[in-house]
C-alpha cells in the first residue's frame, strides 16, 4: 500500500525530475556526440558532452530574446510555461518505490488529463508567435494526439483493468507477484509508443522537427524556450517513469528498497527509449496515424479483452 | 476551505466565460473558454466528484484542442490578424440571454429543493454511474452505439473520395490510389 507523503515532497518532486531530464538530456547529448564522430570520445569529451544541455540552459536564459511581429506574447508564454507545469502535475501519481506524492483514488485518469493539457500547450506555443512554421509545428501536434491518444487510453485502461483500480498504489500492489508487462506485453508496447508521440520526441518528433526549423518551438527564445523544450524532457520522463508502475511492477524486487528498483526500472526505460531514437527515424503522423487506427487500436482492444476474460475468471 | 476554493472557482470560471465573448482573437476566446471549463471541472471535484471532475478535464482539453482547429478553419479570417468578434446580432442575442438567464434564476430560486436524507455515500461517483447506468444501461448502450453510427455514417457522407475512387470503378485495384500514403502501406 502506498503511504502518505510529507508535504516537502512536494518541492523535491519538481527537482528530482529537472534532475532526471537534464541527466537523459546528456545522455542523449554523449550518444548523438558518439554517433556523428563514428567513436566513442575519450572520458573528457564525454564529460564535456554530458553537461552539454546544462549549458544550453545557461546560454538561452542570457540570451538576447527573440520577438516576432504582432505576436500573441500572452499565449506564446502560457504555451511554453504550461508544459512543464503539465509534466509536474501529472508526475503527482507516480510511485518512488511505494510513496507518491498523491495517491488520488482516480490516478491514471489524472495522469492522462494532465498530460493531455500537452496539445493545448504545443498548439499554443506554435500559434503565439505568429510565424508560419511555429503554426504548422502546432497543427503537426494536434494531428499526432489524434494517432495516439485511442492506443495510449486503452494501454493504460488495461493496466488499471488488470488491478481493477484507478489508484496507481493499487495497480503496483496488483504487480507483487507477476509483472504487467508479462500478460499484457502489447499494452506495454503500445504505451511506450505513445510515450515518445505525447513527449514529441525520436521517431515522432515532427511537430518541432528539423523539416520546419524547430517547429511549434521555431521562435521561442530565452526563457520561453528554456521552458519549452525543457518540457518535453519533462514529459519524456514523467510519461516513461509512468510505465514503471504501470508495467514493470513499480518498486517490486528481491534485495533492493523500493525506490531504487523504481529508479533502476525508469532508467532502463529511458535509456531504452533514448537508444530507440538513435536506431529509428522520424515518422510522419498521417502514416502513424493510420497504423495506430488500423492496427494499434484493435491490438489494444483484444489486449484488454484478454485482461478482463482473465480478470472475471480470477 | 471549500468556500474559498469553490469562490475562486466560480468566479474564475464566470470571468474566462465573458473574456470568450470580449477577446478579438479566436485563439485566445477557445482557450479562455477551456480555462473557464477547467474551473468547472475543479468545481466538479469539490463536489466529492472527482473521477467526473478529472475526466471533464481531460475531455474539455483534447476537444479545445481540436475545436480550435475547427473555429480557426471556419473563420473569414483565418491568419486571425484583423480584429475579429464573438457577438453577433447583439441586441437580439442580448434579449434572449436575458430571458434564459431569468428564467434559470427563477427556477433555482422558486424551485422546491429537496432537503437531504440519510448521508454522503462513500463513493458519489460509484452512487452517480448507478443510478445513471444502472437500470438503464440497456439505453445507454443503444445510445452509444447510435452516437456511433452517426459519426461514422457523417464521415462517410462528408469524404470526398469513396471506394471507387481508391480502388477503381469495379472495386479490382489491389493497391489504393491515395493522395496521402498511409503508414500500413496500402
Amino acid at each position: 500500500m502506498v503511504e502518505r507523503t510529507p508535504l516537502w515532497a512536494v518541492f523535491v518532486l519538481p527537482a528530482l525530475l529537472v534532475g532526471a531530464a537534464l541527466v537523459t538530456a546528456g545522455f542523449d547529448a554523449v550518444l548523438a556526440a558518439g554517433a556523428r564522430r563514428g567513436r566513442p570520445g575519450s572520458l573528457r569529451e564525454t564529460a564535456v558532452r554530458a553537461v552539454e544541455p546544462g549549458r544550453q540552459v545557461l546560454r538561452h536564459l542570457v540570451q538576447q530574446p527573440r520577438r516576432t511581429r504582432a505576436s500573441d506574447l500572452p499565449l506564446a508564454r502560457i504555451g511554453a510555461g504550461l508544459l512543464p507545469v503539465a509534466a509536474v502535475l501529472a508526475a503527482v501519481v507516480l510511485p518512488l518505490g511505494f510513496r507518491s506524492v498523491s495517491d488520488l483514488p482516480e490516478g491514471i485518469v489524472w495522469f492522462n488529463a494532465m498530460e493531455a493539457l500537452a496539445w493545448a500547450a504545443v498548439w499554443l506555443a506554435g500559434w503565439g508567435p505568429n510565424s508560419t512554421l511555429s503554426l504548422i509545428g502546432g497543427y503537426r501536434f494536434l494531428a499526432q494526439g489524434l494517432a495516439y491518444e485511442l492506443p495510449h487510453m486503452l494501454a493504460i485502461t488495461t493496466a488499471a483493468l488488470g488491478a481493477e483500480s484507478l489508484r496507481v498504489g493499487e495497480v503496483v500492489d496488483a504487480q507483487a507477484g507477476l509483472w504487467f508487462v508479462v500478460w499484457m506485453p502489447v499494452a506495454f508496447v503500445i504505451y511506450l509508443l505513445s510515450a515518445m508521440a505525447m513527449a514529441f520526441w525520436g521517431p515522432f518528433d515532427q511537430p518541432a522537427g528539423r523539416d520546419v526549423a524547430g517547429g511549434a518551438g521555431a521562435e521561442l527564445s530565452g526563457a520561453d524556450r528554456v521552458l519549452f523544450l525543457g518540457g518535453r524532457w519533462l514529459l519524456l520522463v514523467v510519461a516513461a517513469a509512468f510505465s514503471v508502475p504501470l508495467f514493470l511492477g513499480g518498486g517490486h524486487g528481491p534485495l533492493l528498497p523500493g525506490w531504487a528498483w523504481t529508479v533502476l526500472k525508469t532508467a532502463a526505460v529511458l535509456a531504452f527509449l533514448v537508444g530507440v531514437r538513435r536506431a529509428i527515424p522520424t515518422v510522419r503522423m498521417e502514416r502513424y496515424l493510420e497504423l495506430a487506427w488500423v492496427v494499434l487500436t484493435p491490438l489494444a482492444i483484444v489486449q484488454a479483452l484478454v485482461v478482463a476474460v482473465v480478470v472475471l475468471n480470477r | 476551505m471549500d468556500v474559498a476554493v469553490f469562490w475562486v472557482l466560480a468566479v474564475l470560471a464566470v470571468a474566462g466565460a465573458v473574456m470568450v465573448f470580449r477577446f478579438d482573437s479566436m485563439a485566445r476566446a477557445t482557450f479562455s473558454l477551456l480555462a473557464s471549463l477547467l474551473c468547472v471541472g475543479g468545481l466538479v471535484v469539490l463536489l466529492g466528484l472527482d473521477y467526473l471532475g478529472i475526466v471533464i478535464v481531460l475531455m474539455m482539453t483534447i476537444e479545445m484542442a481540436i475545436m480550435a482547429v475547427f473555429m480557426v478553419m471556419y473563420m473569414m479570417n483565418p491568419a486571425g490578424l484583423m480584429p475579429m468578434t464573438m457577438i453577433h446580432n447583439k441586441k437580439g442575442a442580448a434579449v434572449v440571454c436575458g430571458l434564459v438567464f431569468a428564467l434559470l434564476a427563477a427556477g433555482i430560486l422558486l424551485a422546491p429543493w429537496p432537503a437531504r436524507r440519510g448521508k454522503a455515500p462513500a463513493d458519489p461517483t460509484m452512487e452517480l454511474g448507478m443510478s445513471l447506468m444502472g437500470p438503464q444501461m440497456l439505453t445507454m448502450m443503444t445510445l452509444g452505439m447510435a452516437l456511433f453510427a452517426t459519426i461514422v455514417a457523417t464521415v462517410v457522407l462528408a469524404t470526398r473520395r469513396g471506394r471507387y475512387d481508391r480502388f477503381g470503378d469495379d472495386l479490382r485495384a489491389r493497391r489504393a490510389d491515395d493522395p496521402v500514403r498511409g503508414g500500413v502501406g496500402r
